[in-house]
């Protein structure tokens, strides 16, 4: 049967299982809106901003594990979408954007709400096609979401030209994607993965470093088999939260600027650290020549030009971690507690992650634990970025994998209501939490339309200082306190705010209303703004200054 | 040190715009880059001649085989390979000078292609230290322009020992 290129394109979603579209209809993409209206297998999700489509596909790609999809329109609309896809590109998370486009003979003419997209997506996207014929559509939408979801994730960007998209054709979806120059490689060479499991046989002072990637490949079983089995610590990188349970014994916590102290003492002294699906990102190593001085090196990634391009790998192993892992597993040697095990628990006692409680003005901390006690641990936690993001990363203890969503590579504020609204679509039977400051959650404010129109319960946690926190933390340590363009005195009521959109806003000025309040929000059906006024020149503790090994760490002062 | 390296990429549009900006986006000026269809017209060689440090050159090889539409990389840098470039010359020339350029050129084995009262065009192909030697032979005279096409390559067969 002949249909349009809009309803082929409904017909490909509806294919690839796509369930939910996320987006902002304008001109270019009339026909396709027009196609959707009667469509009853996909919800679609109108956001306040297109920001937030992008955010929010990722998001619900992040806590679902399915490609997330959203769509544009020419132009604006699409230029709109670059800062949620260059998200999406630096975490490795799968997205489909679909943009639309002036009409093919138009392109170049400098047309009405014309940009050229795909040349600014460039260097952001894993890959990205302009349709220039119908017949090429359907083929191409199956091998976008084949690269979105294979390999080392990433978004793809689909340009659609208004022609493109009104032109009727035969609808034939290919079954099988076959792409010469694409060939993602899931097993780890099994050479490689011997010398492994010799390494670990002869280290004394083993550390695994596990990343995002252990999430994507769903490898967290097999991660932790190989640390049980070898009694091997495990620090997880901010997008390996959730990889290896942070209650767990053998846990190191969260390793780099704001990590802990004992797991950038046990990385600065291993004599072997294995890396998966981490990539060694400047956050993590610090001073990247003092990195890990007595290390031999260790890295499985699906992605060949991970390996070695900030840390000198001794070990590659090219694989998917799970693959890996479980290769790996099969023929490790099972080890006992050593000398380096207890060492580790020492520092573990010595050093735990504090802050100073007070009983008049509420700490962002005690509010992030309050938060973790009252959802059992078990809310999808989403971060704007900051203060707030490593105070979550910090003081929720996470223990499954896809329930901590951030922005890590990127470091968009902005970031985590919209993203919170995608978690909450994949995963309506969970509690999802937005931790947010006062200068990111003003990002993408307006999406509380979107969470009132679609009845989604996010609970939005604002730790409200009245500063862009981190900035100002770096200005009070290392620029002698010119708190230069930091202050946002001007802020709105946010308990207004919400009210103004039909969300319910609650303040909290004082420690003993903060588990309360939380109560409360859960109680509530529908979604939540949680205002608190937190001490303003709390401080984000221990901190890696920039620069400098990662041992050489700052503590508050007690 | 320089790197030669040959790219085999899908012929579509836009592969040309991916590659070189892997290479503008680090920084790095190509020295030359030509695009060409091969015997299989689906598929288009690139040879691009860039200097740098080969720790990032090596990233950027691995960089190059990531994208999509990149089917083959081979850095044929401490290879054994055939390199030519194609010369176009035009030569400031009177009628008394024609005869000395065209020993030159007889001598470079390139053509003449073009002739007029006051100039000469020559065509000369081969590697690069012969082509830029024909034009310093050639600079006495006048050069009013020069067009080259960058490089090409390609493996040798035998590149065992004899």
């Amino acid at each position: 049967m002949e249909l349009t290129g809009a309803e082929i394109l409904i017909e490909c979603l509806k294919k690839e299982g796509v369930n939910t579209l996320f987006g902002i209809p304008g001109g270019a993409v009339i026909a396709i809106f027009d196609a959707l209206y009667d469509e009853k297998q996909i919800r679609f999700i109108l956001t306040r901003h297109e920001q937030a489509a992008a955010h929010a596909a990722d998001g619900y790609a992040r806590a679902s594990g399915r490609v997330g999809v959203c769509i544009a329109t020419s132009g604006p609309g699409a230029t709109n979408l670059v800062t949620g896809i260059a998200t999406a590109h630096m975490d490795s998370v799968p997205i489909v954007a679909f943009t639309g486009q002036v009409g093919t003979a138009m392109i170049g003419s400098d047309a009405f709400q014309e940009a050229d997209i795909i040349g600014i997506t460039r260097p952001i996207t894993k890959h990205s096609y302009l349709v220039k014929d119908t017949s090429e559509l359907a083929r191409t939408v199956k091998e976008a979401f084949y690269i979105a979801s294979t390999g080392r994730p990433g978004p793809v960007l689909i340009d659609l030209p208004t022609d493109v998209t009104k032109a009727k054709v035969e609808f034939v979806y290919p079954q099988k994607v076959n792409i010469r120059g694409y060939r993602p490689k899931y097993e780890g060479h099994p050479q490689q993965i011997k010398r492994v499991a010799q390494a670990i046989r002869e280290a004394k002072r083993p550390v695994i470093c596990a990343g995002g990637g252990v999430i994507s490949s769903g490898a967290t079983k097999e991660l932790r088999e190989l640390a049980e089995k070898t009694n091997i610590p495990v620090t997880t990188t901010l997008m390996g939260l959730g990889a290896f349970r942070s209650d767990h014994p053998l846990s190191l916590g969260m390793p780099g600027m704001h990590g802990t102290r004992y797991a950038n003492n046990a990385i600065m002294e291993s004599d072997l650290l294995i890396a998966i699906g981490a990539r060694f990102d400047d956050r993590v190593t610090g001073k990247l020549d003092a990195f890990a001085p007595s290390a031999q090196i260790v890295h499985i990634d699906i992605d060949p030009t991970a390996i070695s391009k900030n840390v000198a790998v001794d070990i590659p192993v090219v694989g998917d971690a799970k693959q890996v892992l479980k290769e790996l597993n099969r023929i490790v040697d099972p080890k006992g507690q050593s000398e380096w095990n207890e060492k580790i628990k020492q520092w573990k006692k010595q050093d735990t992650l504090s802050y100073e409680a007070s009983s008049t003005v509420i700490k962002p901390q005690y509010v992030i634990e309050q938060i973790y006690e009252v959802t059992k641990g078990k809310a999808i936690v989403t971060t704007e970025v900051g203060q707030n993001q490593m105070w979550a990363a910090q003081f929720y203890k996470y223990s499954r994998p896809r329930t901590f969503i951030s922005s890590g590579g990127l470091g968009t504020m902005g970031y985590g209501f919209p993203a919170a609204i995608g978690a909450q679509i994949a995963r309506p039977e969970d509690t999802v939490f937005d931790i947010a400051g006062d200068g990111s959650f003003q990002m993408n404010i307006q999406e509380l339309a979107t969470v009132v129109q679609y009845q989604l319960p996010v609970k939005v946690a604002i730790m409200n200082n009245r500063y862009l926190g981190m900035v100002r933390q770096w200005q009070e340590l290392f620029f002698n306190k010119r708190y230069s363009a930091t202050s946002l005195e001007v802020a709105p009521d946010f308990v207004k705010v919400a009210e103004a959109y039909g969300v319910k806003g609650i303040r909290v000025t004082h420690p003993k209303d903060v588990r309360d309040s939380i109560q409360e929000a859960l109680a509530t059906e529908g979604p939540v703004v949680l205002d608190f006024h937190i001490a303003p020149e709390e401080k984000v503790f221990p901190m890696v200054p920039a620069g400098k090994a990662i041992n050489e760490m700052i503590e508050r002062m007690a | 040190m320089k790197h030669t390296i040959s790219v085999m990429v899908e012929n579509h549009f836009g592969v040309l715009a991916r590659v070189s900006s892997l290479f503008s986006g680090r920084g790095f000026n190509i020295d030359s880059l030509t695009v060409g269809e091969t015997e299989d017209p689906t598929i288009s060689r690139m040879t691009i001649v860039v200097e740098g440090d080969d720790r990032i050159l090596e990233q950027v090889t691995k960089q190059l085989n990531k994208l999509i539409d990149v089917i083959k990389v081979i850095d044929m840098t401490g290879e054994n390979f055939v390199e030519r470039e194609l010369l176009l010359i035009k030569v400031a020339a009177t009628p008394a000078m024609r005869s000395e350029i065209m020993q030159i050129v007889n001598i470079f084995r390139a053509k003449i292609v073009d002739i007029s009262f006051n100039s000469l065009t020559v065509e000369a192909t081969g590697g690069k230290a012969k082509i830029d030697a024909i034009i310093g032979m050639l600079r006495p005279f006048g050069i009013k322009e020069i067009a080259r096409t960058g490089r090409v390559a390609m493996l040798r067969e035998f590149r065992g020992k004899v």
